[in-house]
């Protein structure tokens, strides 16, 4: 009777040390999101499917820029690209590669992509 | 009476570990070593096969991907541009991209890693007492350099998870399917539950799921079985 109730006792307390320890080692937490994200998500999406109206969408992602940057935290892989593919539709070629060079800088395994887009677009020219 | 007290607290431990391990992970491990051998730091994520009958199910997949992928630590090419450049190369379908070499792939994005998502299920099933929008979707990542599987998986989400069917008779289940119904096809609710499909997918950090990537600060933390 003794022995049984030393075994829950200590089985207890292992249980809840693991437990400590578990929360501790990130098992259960949940760390804070690496990147701002704005609206860019639906962003995709509705160019995506289609919904190509560049100037609406420039003025809402300057505007997730302009707000990630006064929350002091960082924009997602791909934005700045997304952005630069928006300007140049609209013509503007000089923030086409502005925002391409932003995005090899910030992400840097972007480089050979991002090499083959310009090397394209003067191809285009 | 020594010898009595320490072989039951050596079986107590033992059951005690056991509980432990059990509760962390209860699916039999995934095998993460072609995974752990490459570490892959750019992931480029393929337009994915639609085998639903909804058209947008592609489009909708493809931009609920970037989030888990990026927030569990790795670059995502921009999908936007990624779509744009197969389309400029002829590739306007996802089974002609699908097949496309890999040698290809990484010669024009220079990605690690490429993943091909299958869309199972996208949309909308009518039924009198409960319409329900399910999401389902298999994944796949492949080594660009070597062409091995890094890992496979599969995961499902649907509007009636949690559903509450209790509590006014059989008229209350009525009336709620058809406002469901209404809601569900008004405001493209697949694509509500796929951005649920996509984290469960493709998050790290979830049981037989992707490993963290070099930009997460669990990097190189995940992936090992407990007491190992």
């Amino acid at each position: 009777m003794l022995i049984t109730r030393s075994c829950i006792l200590s089985t207890l307390r292992f249980a809840i040390g693991s437990l400590a320890i578990v929360w501790l080692t990130g098992c259960v937490s949940r760390p804070q999101p690496l990147y701002y994200w704005g609206n860019y998500e639906s962003q995709q999406y509705g160019y995506l499917k289609g919904n190509k109206s560049p100037e609406e969408a420039i003025q809402s992602l300057e505007n997730v820029k302009e707000e990630a940057k006064s929350k002091g935290k960082t924009i997602p892989p791909g934005m700045s690209a997304h952005l630069g593919l928006l300007y140049g539709l609209t013509g503007r070629s000089d923030l086409f590669e502005q925002n391409l060079q932003a995005e090899r800088l910030q992400f840097p395994e972007s480089s050979s992509y991002i090499d083959f887009l310009l090397k394209q677009s003067n191809k285009a020219k | 009476m020594k010898k009595l007290f320490t072989k039951p607290v050596g079986l107590c431990s033992l059951l005690a570990i056991s509980l432990l391990l059990g509760g962390c992970a209860t699916q039999k491990p995934y095998d993460y070593t072609a995974f752990k051998e490459s570490r892959p730091a750019s992931i480029l994520v393929l337009p994915p096969v639609n085998n639903s009958p909804d058209i947008n199910a592609t489009y909708s997949m493809l931009s609920r991907s970037t989030i888990p992928l990026a927030e569990s630590g790795y670059y995502v090419y921009p999908v936007t541009l990624v779509d744009e450049t197969f389309k400029q190369n002829g590739l306007t379908t996802p089974a002609d991209i699908h097949s496309v070499p890999i040698a290809k792939l990484r010669e024009i994005f220079g990605a690690d890693a490429a993943l091909y998502i299958n869309v199972k299920q996208y949309g909308t099933t009518y039924a009198v007492i409960a319409s329900e929008t399910r999401v389902t979707a298999e994944g796949k990542l492949v080594d660009l350099r070597s062409g091995s599987t890094l890992w496979a998986g599969s995961a499902t989400a649907s509007s009636a998870e949690g559903s509450n069917n209790s509590g006014g008779g059989l008229v209350g289940l009525l009336v709620r399917a058809a406002i469901r119904q209404i809601i569900e096809t008004v405001s493209d609710q697949g694509h509500t539950i796929a951005a649920q499909t996509s984290v469960r997918l493709l998050s790290a950090g979830r049981p037989n799921g992707i490993l963290y990537g070099p930009r997460s600060p669990m990097y190189q933390k995940d992936g090992t079985p407990p007491g190992r």
